[in-house]
């Protein structure tokens, strides 16, 4: 009789459904998954190491590198972290826009999620339509802040600046018509928080093109039900947070419990899924679309009646305003202090966490006095996700470890930080 | 808010009296400091007791104290840091251990308390190497394969020790020290306390 040898298999880390750089290696058993190691830190940057050698606000463009599908959630954490350190309150409006980009950042990422979890499921055009709606929030994030991705738009006390009231247009050119120019530009007439207004009452119906896709697909179903089953005790102790703690059923999310901003203020419902497999987790996370898209409405019809400050007055955390900088001596030297030297922050310790697209996302920062932070630890939420993989893959075969990394929505940014 | 803090801080001291090194609420949030010794046991009762249950632990923080203050600290040089969350509940605590040898900082793994630990505590010894004594499978984690040293350490410099190049006569990727100087454009400064008027 032949020896029978397990057999081990290198999954990634060049491989389209490893989500990035993800070295799997996989013991089998024929096509049964053993045991999974995943190896990472392939993109390592120590985003934390080098935060303790940049002032504070030289730090915040790290923070959208980590996530890069969630990018101003991450910057929401760390501006929380700090804010709590300092003890300052925020201004109200700059509450609003916060939560309005945040619940943006969420469609952001769930919309990528689902296009690439089902495009290593085998399905190609949610992948297409999915992007088709991202252009319309990178052209809000480019509105906002001049950038498409990397925005760096909040700081510690406010938002860097306020809503645009034009929202920048298609420029002719040889490649179009003018009447596809003019289809193109005319949600983009009005000022930006139009633009968005505009993109909430056409975004559920998009929701709706993924779900015919998707919902009641046979391949759909056969490819991610029953799969990757957590049960609500596990999923606790294994640290999940967010959507995967939610679709095995247990309706925890921080908007709701812990309420940072105006998040109490918002009406919206918490989506939660009762098996635990990877259809509750796409059912919850395409309910959820469904509430952001409620909560940006919300924000839009606050944020057009009420103006205001959206960064704080106190010059030792925000710089003056620009015009003042120009005539005022004082205004100027806070300027150049702030951006030179940077704000000190009380000793202490802080652990902000905010509800991310993933699950839970915290900074903690421990403060010396310095300009510098002493110490900063990210918590990633997919990093503990990923740690349980291999309890989620362990009896299953080859094809479901992809469904079930797809599942889990990895960004290594965030993961190897 | 405070209602619930306070509710904690009793249930913590009327559970663990003086187990505990400290208990300090600052900024909406209780850290507690526990000794190295027993403090495997003290988190799987935090775990358990029904009028604490921390089912779930968020994070594991590894800190270098050793340039804490610029050299105001006096204490043991590495902690591990915890934080927990209770859902049922809705509270979160943070514990600290430090590690009593600063030359071999040891600290009690919790694997078996919350499983979740196993990767946090891998990258705590990886980057600060704080040993997790009962760790299943301390391996490095971020770092690269055969990467020597703990890069998070205060004395361990921003720019590294070796950097890796092509070598054309070899026709190999070799390792070199580091040929880049470390420079440090902002200073870091600790100002006095209402310096320019702050709190």
């Amino acid at each position: 009789m032949a020896e029978i040898r397990n057999f081990t298999m290198n999954f990634g880390p060049q491989h389209p459904a490893a989500h990035g750089v993800l070295r799997l290696v996989l013991e089998l058993d024929g096509e049964v998954i053993e045991r999974a190691d995943p190896h990472i830190g392939l993109l390592h940057r120590a985003t934390e190491k080098l935060a303790e050698t940049r002032t504070y606000i030289q730090s915040l463009p790290y923070m959208d590198r980590l996530d890069y599908v969630s990018m101003m959630c991450n910057e929401h954490a760390y501006c929380l972290a700090i804010e709590r350190l300092l003890g300052i309150e925020v201004p109200e409006r700059a509450q609003y826009i916060r939560v309005m980009f945040d619940e943006i950042t969420r469609i952001l990422n769930h919309l990528l999620w689902l296009g690439s979890h089902s495009l290593d499921c085998g399905a190609m055009t949610p992948f297409l339509y999915a992007f088709r709606e991202r252009e319309d929030l990178f052209d809000v994030y480019e509105a906002v802040s001049g950038a498409r991705m990397h925005a760096a738009y909040y700081r510690p006390g406010g938002v860097y600046r306020d809503l645009p009231d034009r929202m920048p247009q298609y420029q002719p050119s040889k490649l179009r018509s003018a009447r596809a120019l003019r289809e193109l530009n005319e949600a983009r007439q009005g000022g930006l928080l139009d633009f968005i207004e505009d993109f909430t009452r056409r975004f559920p119906k998009c929701v709706d093109e993924y779900e015919v896709l998707l919902t009641e697909n046979r391949i759909w179903k056969q490819r991610t039900v029953g799969i990757g089953v957590v049960s609500p005790e596990r999923a606790l102790a294994l640290g999940f947070t967010g959507p995967m703690l939610r679709g095995s059923g247990v309706a925890w999310d921080l908007r709701r419990k812990q309420p940072y901003e105006v998040y109490d203020r918002m009406q919206f419902e918490i989506p939660v899924g009762t098996n635990g497999d990877c259809y509750d987790r796409y059912l919850v996370r395409i309910a959820e679309m469904r509430q952001s898209n409620r909560i940006i409405e919300q924000c839009v019809q606050w944020l057009k009646v009420n103006p205001g400050p959206v960064i704080v007055d106190n010059y030792k955390v925000a710089p003056p305003p620009r015009e003042a900088m120009k005539t005022g001596m004082e205004d100027l030297i806070h300027h150049f202090k702030l951006f030179s030297e940077g704000m000190h922050v009380p000793p202490g310790e802080a652990y902000a966490a905010i509800e991310h697209p993933k699950g839970e996302f915290g900074v903690y920062i421990v403060s010396d006095g310095a300009n510098k932070p002493y110490r900063v630890k990210l918590r990633a939420p997919d990093y503990a996700h990923l740690a349980a993989l291999d309890e989620m893959a362990r009896g299953h075969m080859i094809a479901d470890v992809v469904a079930i990394i797809g599942t889990q929505d990895i960004v290594f940014g965030s993961i190897d930080r | 808010m405070a209602s619930r803090l306070e509710t904690l801080g009793a249930a913590l001291a009327a559970a663990f009296g003086d187990r505990l090194t400290s208990v300090v609420t600052d900024r909406g949030e209780i850290t507690i400091v526990v000794p190295a010794s027993g403090h495997a046991a003290l988190m799987r009762e935090l775990r358990d007791r029904p009028e604490l249950r921390f089912e779930t632990l968020i994070d594991v923080c590894g800190v270098d104290y050793s340039t804490y203050g610029d050299g105001v600290w006096d204490g043991p040089r590495f902690a591990a840091v915890y934080h927990l969350l209770s859902v049922t509940h809705n509270w979160r605590l943070r514990v600290r251990v430090f590690a009593t040898d600063d030359d071999f900082p040891v600290v009690a793994s919790i694997v078996d308390v919350w499983p979740c630990a196993n990767w946090f505590e891998r990258e705590a010894f990886d980057l600060y190497g704080i040993v997790f004594e009962g760790h299943p499978d301390l391996r490095r984690i971020l770092t690269d394969y055969g990467f020597v040293g703990h890069p998070f350490r205060k004395d361990f410099p921003i720019s590294g020790h070796v950097e890796m190049r092509y070598d054309p006569e070899q026709k190999r990727v070799i390792y070199q020290p580091v040929t880049i100087e470390p420079r440090e454009i902002v200073p870091r400064v600790i100002r006095e306390e209402h310096y320019g008027g702050t709190k």
